[in-house]
């Protein structure tokens, strides 16, 4: 188990290494970072000076070297579209971005778990076959419609919720929350929902796939026989091994709800990340895409990590295996 | 059944073998699979005429009329008397028109960009799994280090360091090949794990070791002998990769990282759509965002039907 952990943790530095290569491949080779710093009135003298000042005369590995501990340091220079340090707008911009982040991953594992549970239970039923239907053209629309329709309904036409923006915000030691404000809160309904909803179908599928599994299983056949109650089985017995699985998806599916933050965010104008990161293409702003690209995978192999690890906790067959020494 | 003579001289031809198989069975009692296809064919169809179908020409300047601007679907309108099908946008281009090219230039994103990941999905599958050694391990991670990020991040960002790259009077011409590059490089991970799977199971066979006794070079081994028989999932992923494609482009274009306003796409047209929800035009938004809708929910629909009828171990 210990050297499973280790394998894990190397690798998990590995790709970190492979994507701090390629966000340094963009500062180096896209553009020429002199050609940016630099205006128009420049001498020979300048850039060698400038060369030598950045250390791009040196060595590619070396040069690789100090990206990374610049990096690591959480250093990425400066933004070419607004001459501020990245790292400050960055931090700027996230609290937005993990609160819509929270809430609409809250959202997907309540609602998808729930409806999963219901339609693998009531499977013949009438209400879980429009469910099922319903969320097969979720899985065709794209969170952009979902969003547009969204607006178009409860903004346009009924006008209870706002379409933009975050509303108000308080300032908490450097952390802005759109939670305590009547108005943040407002602005956050519909983002969350867009945000959430296809993670929403997809839990909720891959719950009732499972739920399924499980209930035909003879030790579920048993307790039926032993004259358990339905709603025993169905919570204690069944759901219990049905979230096995579950957890490795969801703590996947986290990493991708931050990935489609930025198509809810430009939908709704929601000043996070994601929004900064479609601009930095935009207007090719080189030091933010680089330094967005490394802060999403620190969180994506983060979170890899972390559901690697629960499932040891979660499934203890694995661990007897790994003290068998078979991984 | 036994009393037929059986008739050894005469083969079926193709056609009527494809027509007498489970395959076409199976198609022909599946009410969503026919419909989903007849949706896929009528749409694609329309897509291609679109010259000869579309009443306008969007991007002929000389056809417009700024009068026209913001006509509602099928009223005349009130300065110049047109007639629109589905309305027009704010600068009096029909909106059937400009949905019929844009779909054009969805569905050649969405193809070429599932044939590139194909083509690199499969021979980089096939190398991974004939080959095998570190030539296998190089591949098979760079395609986990991959899968790691979601395939719309992974486009994004190929497409923002090619835009990077290339000069900026370049880049409005550029953007629909950097479009398709970004997103076929974004999917071909899952081309290559199914491959190289298939590719391991088969070259084990008798058949391979018998052209492999017989000499054959270990290329033609890979591209005539197995290459034919992992094909049918291959298939079946193309298939559910091209809806994800399309709209992996509808949601590049729509937030504006995509196709550019002068060659619109169906995001394009949703983009551009989507500022007019406010004033009232809800024409502009509504059409392009239902046809996208009816295209990569007919494609999922046949995707999924596929997958069964297929290849039942894939479920």
């Amino acid at each position: 188990m210990v050297s499973f952990i280790f394998k894990r943790i190397l690798q998990s530095f590995l790709v970190l290494l492979v994507v701090g290569l390629v966000a340094f491949a963009m500062f180096r080779f896209v553009g020429d970072p002199i050609d940016n710093m630099l205006g128009q009135e420049r001498t020979m003298e300048d850039i060698e000076r400038l060369r030598t000042d950045l250390g791009l005369d040196q060595p590619f590995v070396v040069q690789y070297w100090k990206f990374l501990e610049q990096a690591a340091q959480g250093n990425f220079g400066l933004s070419y579209r607004q001459g501020r340090p990245v790292a400050e707008i960055l931090l700027e911009r996230l609290p937005a971005t993990l609160e819509l982040a929270l809430i609409s991953g809250i959202l997907a594992l309540i609602g998808g778990i729930t409806l999963g549970i219901f339609t693998a239970i009531r499977r013949r039923g009438i209400a879980a076959n429009i469910i099922m239907t319903v969320s097969l053209i979720g899985v065709s629309l794209p969170t952009f419609l979902i969003g547009i329709v969204l607006i178009y309904v409860f903004s346009v036409e009924l006008g209870w919720l706002p379409s933009f923006g975050r509303g108000e915000v308080v300032e908490i030691g450097g952390w802005s929350t759109g939670f305590l404000t009547e108005s943040g809160r407002k602005a956050l309904i519909l983002p969350a929902i867009t945000l959430g909803l296809y993670q929403m179908t997809l839990i909720m599928r891959l719950v009732r796939t499972e739920m399924l599994e499980v209930l035909r299983m003879d030790y579920i056949r048993f307790a039926r026989a032993r004259g358990i109650r339905e709603r025993t089985i169905n919570f204690r017995h069944a759901l219990k091994n049905t979230m096995v699985p579950v957890i490795t998806i969801t703590g996947l599916q986290l990493g991708s709800i931050i990935a489609f933050a930025i198509i809810t965010e430009t939908v709704f104008q929601w000043p996070g990340v994601g929004l900064l990161f479609i601009n930095a293409i935009q207007f090719v702003d080189i030091p933010v895409m680089a330094a967005y690209l490394m802060l999403i995978s620190v969180m994506f192999v983060g979170i890899n990590l972390i559901v690697d690890l629960l499932y040891f906790a979660v499934d203890p067959r694995l661990r007897d295996e790994g003290r068998g020494g078979a991984t | 059944m036994a009393e037929t003579p059986l008739d050894l001289t005469s083969r079926p031809s193709r056609l009527r073998n494809f027509w007498d198989s489970d395959f076409m069975y199976a198609f022909c009692h599946a009410p969503v699979a026919m419909i989903s296809f007849a949706g896929v064919v009528i749409l694609i169809l329309s897509a291609l005429l679109a010259p000869l179908i579309a009443p306008y020409d969007p991007f002929n300047p000389a056809s417009l009329n700024l009068m026209n601007g913001f006509t509602p679907p099928g009223e005349a309108n009130a300065f110049t008397g047109d007639t629109f099908l589905l309305g027009t946008d704010d600068q009096g281009r029909d909106i059937f028109s400009t949905i019929l090219y844009g779909m054009r230039i969805s569905l050649f994103v969405g193809f070429s960009a599932v044939g590139l990941a194909m083509a690199l999905g499969v021979l980089l599958g096939l190398v991974a799994g004939y080959v095998g050694g570190w030539v296998e391990t190089l591949i098979m991670r760079i395609a986990d280090i991959q899968l790691t990020f979601p395939s719309i991040l992974v486009a994004m960002l190929i497409f923002g360091i090619a835009k990077g790259v290339t000069p900026a009077e370049y880049r409005d011409q550029m953007a629909i090949w950097v479009l398709i590059l970004a997103i076929g490089l974004s999917e071909w991970v899952q081309f290559a794990r199914v491959v190289r799977g298939t590719t391991m199971v088969e070259k084990n066979k008798e058949y391979v070791q018998a052209a492999r006794l017989i000499g054959r070079r270990p290329g033609a081994i890979m591209l005539r002998h197995i290459l034919p028989n992992v094909l049918s999932p291959v298939l079946v992923i193309a298939t559910i990769t091209l809806a994800l494609a399309i709209i992996a482009e509808a949601t590049l274009s729509f937030l504006g990282v995509g196709a550019p306003p002068t060659k619109p796409s169906l995001g394009t047209l949703i983009r551009i759509g989507q500022e007019f929800i406010f004033s009232g035009e809800w024409w502009i938004l509504l059409f392009p965002a239902l046809t996208l809708l009816a295209l990569a929910l007919s494609i999922n629909l046949l995707g999924d039907w596929l997958r069964d009828a297929l290849n039942p171990k894939l479920r």
